[in-house]
């Protein structure tokens, strides 16, 4: 009964939709109709987006009231969420997973290492940033982004 | 006629309610997390939008991978039409046998994990081998429970048993009734796969038994995949429903009393489902090996439903 | 009617003609004719037996054809159930045999010795049930024994796993025939004759005590020829290494006489008994049902495991017969009637689908020689027929609609379950628990059928003898076609057996219920109101996927599908048919919810390195398990007789003088009892 009495005290903690976000409509959105499943590849990241990721799914920030939803494998999903510098050893596996993906699908690079290796360009494991392994539609700047950053890209997508 | 539409209605309101159902589910569980959810409409969204993608067959998969789907869909289908939720008086209440309802069930199951098997990974060996073996552990509670029902009714047919329970509530609130109750409940939630047998929205491998063979479909045939778990849940919560709570349900010729019938089923297992999902935020999902005793604990309750429906000489039972 | 004897001495002629022409014939054309010969001994021993269900009796007497008492004869409507049913499987898999043996040299069941006793075991499958009389009945069990003993001979050169299953076939069917031997001679001594019909008469006079005795013996006799515990032993040896024609015989139609042969003893020709008879038969069918499939599921041997399935359908029908005499015992014959129906609607699923699937069984391993199913896979692409015919047997044996072992389980079902009214505690706890093991052994043969269909038949090989695997020959297939076609009907127009089922059950004294009618294509229980009609469940069935399938593909019309996927595989590496899981690996979560009862024997070998015994050149590692009931049973026994083997050797001492000391004191002591006795 404490968890009852602790659902009733904390009550809504989602914080209220800010404004939707600006920028061009991607043509995919149309097809995805508000509903978009996402699959999230650490393509050799420090796992600080992966944070913010997580931040951005919980209850604060709430991206799932936008349609957005994590799902377990790349067949099930639209849109591959890849963090982190592409290593050598993570080229081909995600060449895989995003080859795996039913079409429409769309790229969407999060974190300035996703972007352009951030702070590991140069590094001998390093292959490179994720445009240069598979083609990106939409970036999220950002060392790491903040979730609302990331859950207005997840909001350009779902199109709510 | 009024049969015919009770039958339409019914089908309808399944097919039309089961993404629904689980939205609402899903709306609750979200708002008793804190959360703002996505709405009641999010599952008919991912399912119009699964239907637009590319369709996938991989290769080294086969005819029980691409079948399976359709086939899942099909029998729950099959038992949105014979299962009486909105009347007993239908065309087909001589062929609603409640041993054919849970057979039907067990067939659905079996497809899938055909399916995952003909994947040929490991995780579809692994999550068809899950699930059969919770299937197997599941069959003798519901039938048992299906012979507690019979005792009092005198019938395994179902629409003889939700209209003798209409006409005679105290048959629900006896012992055996009860007993009844709670056993069938826990057999609901392993063959729907809800915690805390089964968890419907993990991404761990080690933990999933239904995801983990469908982790291979895409496009229309996971829109089939979800949309036939998502009827079967409506389907099962219905069918507690109707058995349980039967009032209100048509067991005449008369138009009204089938669209009231209708409106308060719909009520029903709204209640149900958000009872489910509020139940689901207190629980853990349960270790695998822990399920057995689980469903061994319901089967004795459902043995103890048939012994006290006997010797408790309830409506028509006992020495006869 | 003189349509049974003349097709009764059809198909002797073409038995007894088999022998001379198995050993004469060329390799040529040997397996051709025999099997002619034993498809027409199937076909008109099958006659015989559709017109006794036909309502035709038929009985005769040939004093001279047997020493001391002669031969008698007759059939009636549950002799006919047994023989239609052997009739139709033998003529299907002698087909099946044709094509089996074509090709594959003199080897095995080509060689001229199991051609010639082939169409002899057929006949006495036909003929075991229209014996009449103790000796004619004995006598054909033994022909029955024997042949199919020489039958699973046939591949003793191939493997010599054969020779130790046939020692242990035949030690066990001769302890069954001692065991029937003596209950039959008490009770032909008692009751004043030796025909059935002397012995029918006879039975009222009999105390309790003799006739409990005789129940006994018999009903173990009977039992363990049908598989069940505790005296199964046989079955999982026997029927895995015979050539797979001879195991469908075998599981379709051997096993099935044990339980006619318990329905006759028990309700013909003792008339039913007390309660407690038929609680020890409830009891061992229970537990042979569910043991069967537990085993079935550890099993990765596909043969082993079919054969550990009959154990559980026999054990589910053994069920059903015991509820009769229970039922009976407490006055309600229509109930009793009803819940015998079942059982024998079962046995005649269970032979139309286990031939198949044995069929199928023999189809792969003709192509891989691999019985494993950790080792076969793939083969729904290399070999589609035999994988389509496995799958519509299996659907049959997971006793799920439409297939047509689901129609006798529900009847089975409704009759426990309406069972309640008689009155009495012993029902109200033994038939939930009746329920309880039926709904288990269904919810894990579920489970065996899609291991055995899943892992041997879907996704890719896992060897190559797998991989290289061919379509069987036409004969093959066109025998299994036959049983499928049989399995099809079955399943969709129950109604097709009927009144027979009717007549056969009123021949043991029961009428009533009239389980099957409705056109022919309903189950209807009118005074229990339940029914069920399976050609409307696959009608329904069908359009429900036609609607579903054709608003998936109109939703979806602006996409094409992607054929050329690679299977999501964590994107990793290529996923290699190791990765699959295997048939252990399907039943390991079984095993270990039910390891009390199995107990697993797991061996762990390390072997290290000379040098050091810190570094490990090797590690094997052994998973059995074991028949635990083999163990706790048979063990001791066999250990008692080798104690006493051993202790009998000291009376063996090679003295010419004891020998002498024994046979004159023997001599004395039985004129002496003689003198005093008589």
């Amino acid at each position: 009964m404490g968890l009852l009495r602790k659902i009733r005290d904390t009550g809504r903690v989602a914080e209220p939709a800010p404004p939707r976000p600006e920028g061009e409509q991607l043509s995919a959105t149309q097809e995805f109709g508000g509903s978009v499943q996402v699959r999230c590849v650490d393509a050799g990241s420090c796992n600080g987006c992966e944070i913010e990721i997580a931040g951005a799914f919980n209850p604060v920030y709430d991206a799932e009231r936008y349609g957005a939803r994590l799902v377990a494998s790349p067949r099930h999903a639209d849109v591959a969420l890849v963090t982190g510098p592409v290593t050598r050893n993570m080229a081909e596996p995600l060449r895989r997973t995003v080859a795996a993906m039913p079409e429409p699908r769309l790229v969407v690079a999060v974190g300035d290492c996703a972007i352009n290796c951030g702070e590991f360009a140069g590094g001998y494991g390093v292959e490179g940033a994720v445009c240069d392994v598979v083609p990106v539609d939409l970036a999220v700047p950002g060392c790491p982004p903040r979730p609302d950053e990331i859950v207005a890209a997840l909001r350009r997508v779902t199109g709510r | 006629m009024v049969g015919y539409t009770a039958i339409v209605l019914q089908v309808g309101a399944v097919v039309a309610g089961a993404p629904l159902l689980t939205g609402l589910m899903r709306q609750t569980r979200a708002r008793l997390e804190g959360r703002a959810g996505a709405g009641v409409l999010q599952p008919w969204r991912d399912v119009r939008k699964l239907l637009r993608k590319e369709p996938i067959t991989p290769v080294g998969t086969g005819p029980a991978f691409r079948w399976a789907p359709p086939l899942l869909v099909a029998t729950s289908l099959v038992l949105a039409v014979l299962v009486p939720l909105v009347s007993t008086d239908t065309p087909v209440r001589a062929r609603a046998d409640l041993i054919l309802v849970v057979s039907l069930l067990a067939l659905g199951t079996l497809a899938l994990a055909l399916a995952g098997l003909d994947t040929g990974t490991a995780f579809g060996g692994m999550g068809a081998s899950r699930e059969m073996t919770i299937a197997a552990l599941v069959e003798p509670t519901i039938l048992v429970a299906v012979f507690a029902l019979s005792i009092p009714a005198g019938s395994t047919n179902l629409p003889v048993i939700v209209a003798g329970a209409a006409d005679q509530p105290a048959r629900l609130t006896s012992p055996a009734g009860l007993l009844a109750i709670a056993a069938l409940a826990v057999a609901v939630l392993a063959e729907s796969g809800r915690l805390p047998v089964d968890n419907p929205s993990t991404h761990l491998e080690l933990t999933m038994v239904h995801e983990a063979m469908v982790l291979e479909y895409a496009g229309p045939d996971l829109a089939l995949v979800e949309f036939g778990a998502q009827l079967r849940l409506t389907v099962l919560l219905g069918l507690l429903a109707s058995l349980f709570a039967p009032w209100g349900i048509a067991t005449g010729a008369s138009l009204t009393a089938v669209l009231l019938a209708l409106l308060l089923v719909v009520l029903k297992v709204m209640v149900l489902g958000m009872a489910l999902a509020a139940a689901e935020v207190f629980w853990a999902k349960l270790r695998l090996f822990r399920v057995p005793e689980l469903l061994a604990g319901s089967f004795l309750l459902a043995l103890l439903a048939v012994t006290a429906s006997y010797f408790l000489g309830a409506e028509g039972g006992g020495a006869r | 009617m003189s349509l049974i004897p003349a097709a009764l001495a059809t198909a002797t002629a073409l038995g007894v003609a088999g022998v001379p022409a198995g050993l004469i014939l060329p390799q040529r054309v040997r397996g051709a004719l025999v099997g002619s010969l034993t498809a027409g001994v199937g076909v008109a021993g099958g006659t015989a037996g559709v017109a006794a269900l036909g309502g035709g009796r038929f009985s005769a007497s040939a004093p001279g054809l047997l020493p001391l008492a002669g031969a008698h004869f007759a059939v009636d409507a549950l002799s006919g159930l047994f023989m239609a049913v052997a009739g139709a499987v033998v003529a299907a898999v002698a087909v099946y045999g044709i094509g089996y043996v074509a090709g594959h040299g003199s080897h095995g069941l080509g060689s001229r010795g199991a051609q010639a006793v082939l169409p002899l075991f057929a006949l006495t499958l036909l003929l075991v049930p229209a014996a009449a009389a103790v000796s004619t009945f004995l006598l054909l069990w033994e022909l029955m024994a024997l042949t199919s003993l020489l039958l699973v001979l046939a591949e003793h050169r191939a493997r010599p796993a054969v020779r130790e299953a046939a020692v242990w076939y035949a030690v066990m069917t001769h302890l069954g025939l001692v065991l029937l031997l003596a209950g039959l001679s008490v009770y032909a001594a008692q009751a004043g004759g030796e025909t059935f019909a002397a012995l029918r008469s006879g039975s009222g006079a009999m105390s309790p005590t003799v006739r409990g005795l005789v129940f006994v013996l018999t009903a173990t006799a009977f039992t363990s020829k049908a598989g069940l515990v505790p005296l199964h032993a046989w079955l999982p040896r026997a029927h895995p290494e015979a050539p797979s024609a001879v195991s469908a015989l075998m599981s379709a139609a051997m096993v099935n006489l044990g339980v006619y042969g318990l329905v006759r003893v028990g309700f013909d020709l003792l008339g039913g008994g007390p309660a407690w008879w038929w609680l020890l038969v409830m009891a061992m069918g229970g537990l042979s049902a569910v043991y069967g499939i537990l085993q079935a599921a550890m099993a990765s041997d596909l043969k082993r495991l079919l054969a550990y399935s009959t154990s559980e359908n026999m054990g589910l029908v053994v069920l059903g017969v015991g509820a009769a005499g229970l039922f009976a015992h407490a006055g309600d014959k229509a109930l009793a009637g009803l819940v015998l129906a079942a059982a024998l609607l079962h046995v005649v699923n269970h032979s139309a689908f286990k031939s198949l699937l044995f069929g199928a069984a023999g189809s792969v391993l003709r192509a891989t020689g691999e019985r494993n199913l950790d080792l076969l896979g793939g083969l729904r692409a290399r070999m589609p027929i035999t994988a389509g015919l496995f799958a519509l047997g299996a659907l049959g044996a997971v006793a799920l609609p439409p297939g047509n072992g689901f129609v006798s389980e529900w009847l089975l079902l409704q009759s426990m379950i309406h069972g309640l009214a008689v009155p009495g505690v012993t029902t109200a706890i033994v038939l939930p628990l009746a329920v309880a093991v039926i709904a288990l052994s269904a919810g894990l043969a579920a489970a065996v059928f899609v291991k055995a269909l899943g892992v041997g038949f879907f996704a890719r090989p896992r060897t190559a003898q797998a991989a290289a695997a061919q379509e069987s020959p036409l004969l093959m297939l066109a025998g299994m076609a036959l049983l499928a076609a049989l399995c099809t009907a079955l399943a969709l127009v129950p109604g097709l057996l009927g009144d027979g089922l009717d007549r056969a059950v009123a021949a043991v004294g029961f009428a009533g219920m009239h389980p099957v009618s409705g056109g022919g294509l309903r189950v209807r229980l009118d005074e229990v109101s339940a029914s069920l009609s399976p050609l409307w469940v696959v009608v329904a069935l069908t359009v429900a996927l036609g609607a579903v399938t054709a608003a998936t593909r109109w939703a979806s019309r602006r996409q094409r599908r992607r054929m050329n996927a690679r299977l999501w595989d964590c994107g990793g590496g290529a996923p290699t048919p190791r990765m699959a899981y295997t048939a252990t690996s399907f039943a390991e979560p079984l095993q270990r919810v039910f390891d009390d009862v199995l107990a697993p024997e797991q061996d762990v070998d390390v072997t290290p390195v000379r040098e050091s015994a810190y570094l490990v050149e090797r590690v094997a590692f052994r998973n059995r398990v074991p028949d635990r009931i083999e163990h706790r049973l048979y063990r001791p026994v066999l250990d008692f007789l080798a104690a006493a083997g051993q202790s009998a050797r000291r009376l063996a001492g090679g003295s010419v003088h004891a020998y002498l000391g024994y046979g004159f004191f023997g001599l004395v002591a039985l004129l002496v009892v003689l003198v005093v006795g008589w």
